[in-house]
């Protein structure tokens, strides 16, 4: 309850294994930012569990990311739909970037 | 929220088929949901720029969003400039000549576009990429 004055407004949280041939390569980057700017929550990804976090909603910053097949993508949202975005990020990563 | 139109992108460059091969890593990385022109080469075909063609793939790109123009050497940025000065009056302020390389500027301006941003913020990811 220290940070921000409402209630239930704290960070949604997962994580799922980038198991793509290309891992976060440029079109995937696309379409995750794509993805991400759906929702009205912050929006970041990481390479590890405890960050550098990058703005998901950024592609110039996610493109720059450059995780690879077998690397773990963390997700953290923040807002009213942050379950739903974060939901979204794990399934599309899940999917392969809908490109396999 | 709601579907509004997206912001345009327009891509200028000397050679047809560099406008023509960006154009298609932006169809095939974004999508169709952005208005997107691409123009290259001088009136007779060969390298360089034309005024008549640039204000046409503006038309072509046009949103009420604004469009937003990549273009690659200097010849390209002032025909450009001349391009929108030719331009209706009420339209002018709403065309920004992107200080981004070429083909990511094109995918990025396009990626920031297709989330429905405004024409600054489509300008301001393009031109983060020459922040190093």
């Amino acid at each position: 309850m220290a940070d921000g004055g409402e209630i239930g407004m704290q960070d949604v949280k997962a994580h799922a294994l980038l198991t793509n041939e290309v891992g976060l390569h440029a079109r995937p980057s696309v379409k995750l930012t794509q993805l991400a700017k759906r929702f009205e929550s912050t929006v970041e990804i990481a390479i590890a569990a405890d960050g550098p976090w990058t703005d998901a909603k950024s592609p110039v910053k996610i493109m720059r990311v450059k995780a690879a097949k077998g690397e773990t993508l963390f997700m953290r949202a923040n807002g009213p739909d942050a379950e739903e975005a974060v939901r979204a990020l794990v399934e599309l990563v899940n999917r392969k970037f809908d490109e396999e | 929220m709601g579907e509004q139109k997206n912001v345009g992108i327009v891509i200028v460059s000397h050679s047809a088929k560099v406008a023509e091969g960006a154009a298609d890593m932006v169809r095939q990385m974004v999508g169709d949901s952005v208005p997107l022109a691409a123009v290259g080469g001088n009136a007779d075909g060969g390298l360089g720029t034309d005024v008549g063609a640039i204000v046409g793939a503006i038309d072509k790109a046009w949103s009420e969003q604004g469009v937003a123009i990549l273009v690659d050497l200097g010849g390209a940025e002032t025909n450009s400039e001349m391009a929108v000065e030719m331009m209706p009056e009420e339209r002018r302020e709403r065309i920004v000549i992107c200080n981004a390389p070429l083909v990511e500027g094109a995918v990025m301006a396009a990626t920031e576009a297709s989330g429905g941003s405004s024409l600054d913020a489509v300008r301001a990811t393009a031109e983060e990429l020459m922040g190093g």
